[in-house]
């Protein structure tokens, strides 16, 4: 067996002062790290604090604008994905990427197959693909099974085996347990002890506490794009690490809100005991009109699930949805949004927008009827309505025309809030309004977000990012794997009480 | 997750200074589109082309005439073709659905009740095969492909069987005397093209249909989660592609007096070329019908050429290959400024 030649405790990687700007964004901001030979060292931080880019910086998929990597003391350049595996550093992504239709075998050395004049050497593949899995400690997947017929778990290992196949000596794992059940979250956690006895250094992202308390050396914190802390102890309590993740400065001020004091109990949602198993179940809640109420919880907990169910995209198992007082037939997106209800879908490019078509297509795309005589379409007032709408979204050209391909991520999400506003919704839901929105347009996003709750449409709204649910919301509702957790004033919150909520293993506050 | 990387991706997105949008087919104001002067002119430099081989007689009246009435059944044809492909789909059964309105329409106990019966009889057959096709694409959830090859297969068979393969000669001389006659000086088959031209356009582009079409083919998610009933409206498109055969297969018996479980062979991939052609997209969601006539003119001006200076039908191929390549990069080089 081929044993990486770390010596235990040795120095592999050291980074500091790393910078990393986008347009707009100043995603990491002088972040330090160092990691040695047989560790397993976690990564903590909220959404947004940079986790993702300082992984991609290691892999070699983006390039660092300033700062030093040292790897093994000397300078190095991680200038490739491809240069980040030939000096020892692989990574296993959140989102596997494994081909489902290959072989185990052919996954573990896709794009560096052994071959001999061009042949593949199958033989030679298989055995290696064995070996590792034996390694692993799962002797018994087949190399020639095919990588779709795997479970979860199964998949996770052969995206493990190839990061061995690669001779990695650093193995980073962007929370590797995310689709795991609990005994796969045990053998994950052998083969790692196992990994790191054999001097390989692992970088572990997740958000349970608990396991990094079961498996983590050292605790990295990110806040911002910045190293808060570094070289933590493990068992460093948890009110600490949630303080050094909570009171991130948030570059947007929240627009200062009257809170909805209108006596009147105008209920437009009311949820109750809503159910999809294996997403989440018994979810009640109620909104009321004017009103904006917040679902915190990790990317998983169910909230964008909850939100497509109430919107009938998803078909419930169990509860109601009623809006203004009429229930909504389960599974029907026609139904829901002829109740008067808006989605704004988590993924607005491929769930939301005609890209290629004008903006004046996409924002009358739910009130085609309305914007018709008899089937036959009035385009003048398509085009007139739709460039008041722009202008009122400040959407910068306000050409009705356009492509909405041109157009920058918050002003495309501008779109499809116009879309619901010209359909004159009562409910609006709202997944993850600010994802890829820039600062500037995030601004302009919560003041239309309390404009609209100001003329008396209830809000829905789900992000990870606690601060912005706290800053938008008047209610807010904390999920945690499927359940609902707590719900409260969002005044009556502080930031590091929903994240310690959020994050499983710690222990709840509240 | 939605991390930092997330937020990183403004960078591919900001704003760039963009190519005029793509006038969009319903800007309801004259715009010159390149695309379609680009394929104009090949229309005109063929034309040239024919008329200089052959000075009198391309341009005769006979010969735009026969030229417009072999181009008016694929024409109809291509018409439900571009509804297809612009709601992102593909219909491979078009000929067969021909082939089988045409002898339906003509079997003796169909000619027995007369000709608005052979009428009625194309239409409910043509546009009832097409259901088929879109039920079992909408709700069975079968691929297109897979679907429309199933017709393809089984329409031509039936047509074979109800015919005993045999050809069935129109024997109603109203029938004959209608469709083979002129109105206005025009042949009624080229008034039926335009006919079906004209209200599908109007139904393309000025209609909640046409925009629901256009909706479905550029991004059926974001039209469901827009409340739009995707199913229901993708089995109308590909029934609309049927009563477009139903019509053609009229056309087709008019025009050789006879139905037969031959006629229509190879119509689906002429529609196709010209759809394509003329510049609608194979993945859905942009296209237009002006395009698509323009395409199906081609191939009939090329076809007369050939005919007319007695080329053989294997150069006639050739030469079809080589205009939907043609064709086709022409249009990549005058999109490509945009980025996709």
């Amino acid at each position: 067996m081929k044993e990486p030649v770390n010596e235990p405790g040795e120095v592999l990687l050291t980074m500091s002062g790393i910078v990393k700007t986008f347009p707009g964004v100043r995603a990491l901001d002088g972040v330090d790290l160092e990691v040695r030979a047989g560790e397993v060292h976690c990564l903590l931080g909220q959404n947004g604090a940079g986790k993702s880019t300082l992984i991609k910086v290691l892999s070699g998929a983006h390039q660092p604008d300033e700062g030093e990597i040292r790897w093994l003391d000397r300078p190095a350049r991680f200038s490739s994905p491809d240069a980040a595996l030939r000096i020892g550093v692989a990574t296993m992504y959140q989102e596997l990427d494994l081909v489902e239709g290959l072989s185990v075998a052919e996954n573990i050395f896709l794009g560096h197959e052994p071959h001999t004049l061009g042949f593949a050497r199958r033989g030679l593949m298989r055995a290696r693909a064995r070996e590792l899995m034996r390694r692993l400690g799962h002797p018994e997947i087949p190399p020639g099974r095919e990588v779709g017929l795997l479970s979860a778990a199964g998949q996770q290992l052969v995206s493990m085996a190839r990061a061995l196949a690669h001779d990695a000596r650093l193995i980073i794992m962007d929370e590797p347990t995310a689709a795991l059940a609990a005994d796969e979250v045990d053998n994950l956690f052998r083969v790692v002890a196992d990994l790191t006895a054999e001097g390989v250094a692992v970088v572990y992202i997740s958000h349970r506490l608990e396991e990094i308390r079961r498996i983590g050396h050292r605790v990295t914190v990110l806040k911002d794009g910045r190293t808060v802390g570094t070289n933590l102890a493990a068992d460093t309590p948890t009110s600490e690490l949630v303080n050094l993740m909570s009171g991130r400065q948030v570059e947007t001020v929240f627009p200062h809100r009257e809170a909805n004091t209108t006596d009147v109990t105008d209920e437009v949602l009311a949820v109750e005991g809503l159910t999809r198993a294996g997403e989440f179940s018994d979810v009640s809640f109620t909104v009321r009109a004017g009103e904006i109420v917040g679902i915190a919880g990790l990317v998983g907990a169910g909230r964008s699930e909850v939100l497509e169910t109430v919107f009938g995209a998803r078909r419930a198992d169990a509860g109601t949805v009623t809006v203004n007082g009429r229930r909504l037939r389960n599974g029907s997106v026609t139904a829901a949004v002829a109740a008067g209800v808006g989605l704004a879908p988590e993924e607005r490019k491929s769930q939301a927008l005609l890209l290629d078509q004008a903006v004046a297509s996409n924002v009358i795309l739910a009130s085609l009827p309305a914007f018709s005589r008899g089937g036959f379409s009035d385009l003048a007032r398509e085009y007139r309505v739709s460039r008041e709408m722009l202008e009122r979204l400040d959407l910068r050209p306000p050409d009705p025309r356009r492509e909405v391909r041109t157009f920058s991520g918050g002003n495309q999400q501008k779109v499809v809030v116009a879309r619901w506003l010209v359909r004159e919704c009562t409910l609006l839901l709202l997944d993850e309004p600010t994802r890829g929105v820039d600062v500037g347009a995030r601004a302009e996003l919560y003041g239309l977000i309390h404009e609209l709750a100001a003329s008396g449409v209830a809000v829905v709204l789900v992000s990870s990012e606690v601060p912005e649910v706290l800053g938008l919301s008047d209610r807010v509702l904390v999920m945690r794997e499927g359940r609902l957790l707590t719900e409260a004033p969002a005044n009556e919150l502080t930031e590091a009480a929903v994240l310690d909520m959020v994050m499983e293993g710690s222990e709840v506050v509240l | 997750m939605s991390d930092v990387g997330e937020k990183a991706s403004p960078a591919e997105e900001t704003e760039r200074e963009a190519a005029p949008a793509q006038p969009m087919a319903a800007s309801g104001r004259f715009r010159v589109d390149i695309r379609l002067a680009s394929l104009l002119g090949v229309l005109v430099v063929l034309c040239a082309v024919g008329y200089f081989l052959k000075p009198d007689s391309f341009l005769s009246e006979s010969n735009v005439s026969s030229m417009l009435r072999l181009a008016a059944a694929i024409g109809v044809v291509s018409v439900g073709m571009t509804f297809v492909i612009i709601a992102a789909g593909i219909d491979l059964s078009v000929g067969s659905m021909v082939a089988l309105a045409s002898v339906w329409m003509t079997t003796y106990a169909t000619q027995e009740m007369g000709m608005f019966v052979m009428v009625l009889c194309a239409l409910a057959v043509g546009l009832g095969a097409g259901l088929v096709n879109g039920v079992l694409i909408a709700y069975g959830r079968v691929v297109p492909f897979i679907a429309t090859l199933a017709m393809y297969a089984s329409a031509r068979g039936l047509a074979e069987r109800l015919s005993n393969r045999e050809t069935q000669t129109v024997s109603v001389t109203s029938y004959n005397e209608f469709f083979r006659g002129d109105i206005l000086g025009i042949p009624v088959l080229i008034w039926m093209l335009a006919v079906v031209f004209a209200i599908g356009w109007v139904v393309l582009n000025r209609t909640t249909f046409g925009r629901r079409t256009f909706a479905i083919g550029g991004n059926a998610e974001a039209a469901r989660l827009a409340g739009i009933n995707v199913k229901l409206h993708t089995a109308l498109v590909y029934g609309i592609a049927g009563l477009c055969c139903g019509i053609a297969a009229i056309m087709v018996v008019a025009r050789t007096t006879s139905g037969s479980s031959t006629n229509g062979m190879f119509y689906e991939l002429d529609a196709i070329a010209a759809v394509v052609i003329g510049g609608t997209l194979l993945s859905g969601g942009r296209g237009t019908l002006i395009g698509t006539l323009i395409g199906v003119l081609i191939f009939t001006v090329v076809n007369s050429i050939f005919t007319q200076n007695n080329l053989q039908t294997d150069v006639q191929n050739i030469a079809k290959g080589v205009i939907i390549i043609v064709a086709v990069l022409l249009q990549y080089g005058t999109t490509r400024n945009r980025k996709t």
